[in-house]
């Protein structure tokens, strides 16, 4: 009684053909009507249609669950057309979270050993689609019959079908370890793509498997070599390169073979060479092929030259005109750029240019490398490579760029003057993008650096006179004005390197900075600026009126003219107003300090000068004082610890000592022996057990989300190589309190993770004390660490719950 | 921000020092492929990982929204939560891969253009339309060239010799089972 049904191409048709998403839904309603109309009454010779039309809609988005019980009718069903949409179907509807899933196991039993080719790959592929754990268990065996079956068309499918199975039950590896050694000898390209996947999966998941499949290592150069001298085929070849994706697949399995197996390393290193040196880099495919050379060199352990040459073809991929070429290069420099400083380093230049990428994605991994590879011989280079990128770099990098050169400019400033410069720059340059602690330092630096008391208060003044916007600036400004101004009227200050400067920072200054650059010339054409008292004055005043102060700039500026009283000539009667002024301001910090100071004026004028006398220097263990400390510390260590074989820590020496030209090298990678007490690494809060601090490994900013900041820093204890401790560092630097916070963490299965209690579940906001959290991990079997943590808390009244991987974690973390 | 990781069993929560246990999946080639147009219609989708259908719909909708707001000149590579994005457009259809981590993207690139030759021998100068009409085809050829996320068959003709096998087969129990055949092209269903 029901009228013919639509084909599903005129189904297609006429939803296309629907003006509006309304009349879609119509035309889509009414016809899921019919279909269900047709399930109940069961028609077996419209099933695989009905079901055909309604799997195009699902792909639109509306539901179709009341399909699945017809997938598996249509799959039991012996026709071969319906078989093929019913089990696409399965694929599609029935993902093992559905109940009704497990129904199809038995079909696909059946269909496994019915002996018709195209059915048996259905019932496989979908298996190796959708089958959840308990259909792995039921039909493992039914596969592993499969995989020495005569046809290959099969027995590459259900080798496939292995993999998924020992990905869902890890424990039926071993059904399916014994065929391995055969199905190696395999011809069929195919079947040998499938037998390396297997290989590869299993040796992941299993140490032993590991050890077993050593042995097949030199079978495997000698596949490779075969497929790379000989193997040319059209049917295989793409671009005049045999078989790519059996180059890769076989290339990543000598990587896990080769790791951390001096043997097996060295059994592939001529070949990878050979390898890395003969491909045809012209297309993609080939450059395919280097990639994962290339990975698998820099993974195993290959003889220095070779690692040099993977290098330099990662510095070849930077050349060249493929964007997506390049941005592996970026990427694998970036991951390189620790243990093989010296080999980028050379490609440095190339670098550098690749800031100007138009892509943002690649222009970010430039600038990371470009900040990883700054060190004291090239850090004015650098730097004025970077000054002139953060000028022009687009906004989401500014904060990065200036951060990064902040931080190289301490570690490794050649003279105080340029620090300065440099850090007076970026603040001119990009000053709200930098971090809060940017003014610390920079005020650090200056009180620090009597002799250049006179001239950066001169060059603070005239920036601050400039343009008063830049927060941190104008902080700094304030602050040098308060301390220093008796020296800002002076009229003198030291010349002594305005050429360099000048240099530094002329070149690149172009049309849109010509105010700076005429300040700047202005500036050092004639040192003695006549600055008068009044000026300097106005000029805190603006500050501390302009909308533009935050309240803690206008605190500065407060202050900074309190402090003038004392240091300036003149009578302290327009100060005094401004002070009185702002006893009544509504800002209640601003208010209390300004009540102090009338206070100071009127009752406590004799204490005056003594209080507001200048800062003494505050004591802080800053990075660049611990680096030379370690650096000294470990030149000597490195030499005592070389000549002990025994010492499971020696052979990484041994291959440390093979890197570094000499102990004044990076010193981040010498572990040294003694724990060096105490300021060493500032960023390692207290914790509960103190370790001895070993080779510090860079810490991670892991999380941030409106002020809330996770920060990881990593510890490898040297008596223990297979343990890792993280301190988990919680800050709030927002006006919110975090409270209730909780941090879980997960690690894959062949980690071991405890967690220690943490020091509280909350941080006060506006910095407050943060909170730190102990994990130790062991990893006995070196395999890469992978670390996801689940974040809940409450901020801002409202619970915030965040669940993310770690990205980024530096080799050192697990190697 | 919603877990999309498979296959998670929680242990229960007895304060903050236990542990998340998680499983994690080891590295697969790929965790799925999708295939949508200029305007953001979906037209495949094959998951290689178990997902819930809320969560690959919102899976598909971000991602779909961030490729397609890439200009065209930028690479073809990018970082999508803890995934690596490989997609290419070709004509009017934008096909992505996610893969894991370790994997190498040029080589999901040379997967992505073997897939679209494959397309293009079977239907002989594919074209979006070609895949809205036969997307079980398109599906059908898929199979054949990928299983669980990885490459099965690294040779053209093997792959389009068994799809041909495949239709001949359907044909063949068609007409076995319809003395009257449906109007005209082997393609109706």
């Amino acid at each position: 009684m029901v009228a013919p049904s639509l084909k599903l191409q005129d189904l297609i048709e006429e939803i296309r053909g629907a003006k509006t998403q309304a009349q879609e839904r119509e035309v889509i309603q009414k016809e899921c009507a019919h279909i269900r109309a047709s399930f109940r009454e069961g028609d077996p010779l419209h099933r695989h249609r009905q079901l055909a039309k309604l799997l195009y809609v699902h792909m639109l988005g509306y539901p179709a669950h009341f399909g699945q019980m017809e997938c598996l009718k249509l799959i039991a069903s012996p026709r071969f057309t319906d078989k093929r949409v019913g089990y696409l179907g399965a694929m599609l509807l029935l993902d093992e979270r559905q109940d009704a899933h497990l129904l199809v196991t038995n079909s696909i039993k059946n269909d496994l050993s019915q002996g018709i080719q195209p059915v048996q790959g259905l019932a496989l592929c979908t298996l190796s689609t959708m089958g959840s754990a308990e259909m792995c268990q039921d039909l493992a065996t039914e596969v592993e019959k499969l995989l020495l079956q005569p046809s290959p068309y099969v027995r590459k499918k259900a080798i496939l079908t292995a993999v998924h199975i020992i990905r869902k039950v890890p424990e039926l590896s071993n059904i399916f370890l014994p065929s391995c050694a055969q199905l190696l000898h395999e011809r069929h390209h195919g079947v040998l793509l499938g037998t390396i996947t297997l290989i590869t999966e299993l040796c992941e998941r299993s140490p032993a498997a590991l050890r077993h499949f050593r042995k097949v290592v030199p079978q495997l150069v000698q596949k490779l070599r075969t497929l790379v001298t000989t193997g040319y085929s059209t049917e295989h070849s793409i671009s005049g390169v045999s078989d790519p994706f059996l180059q890769v697949q076989i290339l990543r399995l000598l990587r896990i073979l080769g790791r951390n197996h001096e043997e097996s390393s060295e059994a592939m290193n001529d070949l990878l060479a050979q390898v890395a040196t003969n491909t045809d880099t012209s297309r993609n495919a080939g450059n395919a092929v280097l990639f994962e050379t290339v990975l698998t060199i820099m993974d195993i352990h290959s003889a220095a030259g070779l690692r040099v040459l993977a290098i330099n073809i990662l510095g070849r991929f930077l050349l060249n005109s493929d964007k997506n070429i390049r941005y592996v290069a970026l990427m694998s420099l970036l991951r390189l750029v620790q243990s093989d400083h010296n080999a980028v380093q050379r490609h440095r230049p190339t670098v550098v240019d690749c800031l100007q990428e138009t892509d943002a994605s690649l222009s970010r991994r430039a600038l990371e490398l470009s900040l990883a590879l700054v060190n004291s011989s090239n850090v004015r280079a650098m730097t004025r490579e970077l000054q002139a990128f953060l000028e022009s770099c687009p906004s989401d990098l500014r904060a990065d760029c200036a951060s990064g050169i902040l931080l190289a400019a301490e570690r490794f400033a050649p003279t105080k003057r340029w620090h300065m410069d440099t850090i007076l720059h970026v603040l001119t340059t990009a000053g709200t993008y930098v971090r809060d602690d940017a003014v610390a330092n920079l005020t650090q630096l200056i009180a620090g650096a009597q002799e250049l008391h006179a001239y950066s208060v001169r060059r603070l003044y005239s920036a601050l006179a400039e343009d008063i916007s830049q927060q941190p600036l104008v902080q700094v400004a304030a602050w040098c004005i308060g301390e220093y101004g008796d020296l800002l009227l002076e009229g003198n200050c030291e010349d002594t390197e305005p050429l360099q400067v000048r240099a530094a920072l002329g070149v690149h200054w172009g049309g849109t900075h010509q105010r700076r650059q005429d300040w700047l010339r202005g500036h050092y054409l004639c040192p003695c600026l006549k600055v008068e008292e009044e000026e300097v004055l106005a000029l805190l005043e603006r500050v501390l009126q302009s909308h533009m102060s935050l309240p803690a700039t206008r605190g500065y500026a407060l202050t900074a003219l309190m402090k003038l009283s004392t240091r300036l000539r003149g009578d302290n009667n327009r100060i005094r107003q401004v002070v009185s002024i702002y006893g009544s301001c509504l800002d209640v910090e601003l208010q209390q300090r300004a009540v102090e100071y009338n206070a100071l004026f009127r009752k406590y004028d004799h204490m005056r000068a003594a209080i507001l006398e200048k800062m003494p220097l505050v004591e802080r263990g800053g990075p660049q004082v611990d680096e030379e400390a370690k650096e000294s510390k470990a030149a000597p260590k490195l030499s005592e610890a070389a000549p002990v074989p025994a010492e499971p820590q020696a052979s990484k020496l041994l291959d440390l000592l093979n890197l570094l030209d000499g102990p004044s090298e990076d010193a981040r990678h010498p572990p040294p022996l003694d724990p060096s007490p105490g300021g060493a690494l500032v960023q390692l809060l207290d914790l509960p057990c103190a370790p001895p601090p070993p080779a510090p490994i860079p810490n991670l900013k892991v999380f941030e989300r409106e002020g809330v900041q996770l920060n990881l820093s990593f510890i490898r204890p040297p008596g223990t190589p297979a343990l890792l401790l993280i301190t988990v560092t919680v800050t709030n630097s927002s006006g919110g309190d975090v409270t209730h916070f909780i941090c879980q963490a997960a690690v894959p299965k062949s980690f071991q993770l405890q967690l220690q209690a943490p020091s509280g579940d909350t941080v006060p906001a506006q910095g407050g004390l943060p909170i730190t959290q102990l994990f130790r991990i062991l990893n006995p079997n070196k395999t890469p660490l992978r670390l996801k943590l689940r974040l809940t808390y409450n901020h801002f009244g409202q619970p915030v719950q965040e669940i993310f991987e770690v990205n980024n974690l530096p080799v050192e973390t697990w190697q | 921000m919603a877990v999309h990781k498979p296959r998670r069993e929680l242990s229960p929560d007895t304060g903050s020092t236990e542990s998340l246990i998680l499983n994690f999946p080891a590295s697969r080639t790929m965790q799925f492929m999708l295939l949508f147009s200029r305007q953001g219609k979906l037209r495949l989708q094959k998951w290689y990982v178990p997902l819930s259908d809320k969560e690959k719909k919102k899976i598909t909708r971000e991602l779909v929204q961030t490729v397609l707001a890439r200009k065209p000149k930028m690479c073809s590579f990018l970082e999508w939560r803890d995934l690596k994005i490989v997609y290419k457009r070709y004509a009017s259809l934008y096909f992505c891969c996610a893969i894991e981590d370790q994997d190498n993207e040029l080589i999901t690139l040379e997967i992505i253009h073997r897939y679209v030759e494959l397309l293009d021998k079977y239907f002989g100068s594919v074209c979006e339309l070609d895949i809205i009409f036969n997307f079980e085809k398109a599906y059908f050829i898929l199979d054949e060239f990928l299983l669980g996320g990885e490459v099965q068959e690294t040779s053209k003709k093997n792959v389009l010799k068994a799809i041909e096998q495949a239709d001949l087969l359907q044909e063949k129990t068609e007409n076995m089972f319809h003395s009257k055949s449906f109007i005209g092209s082997k393609k109706a269903y």
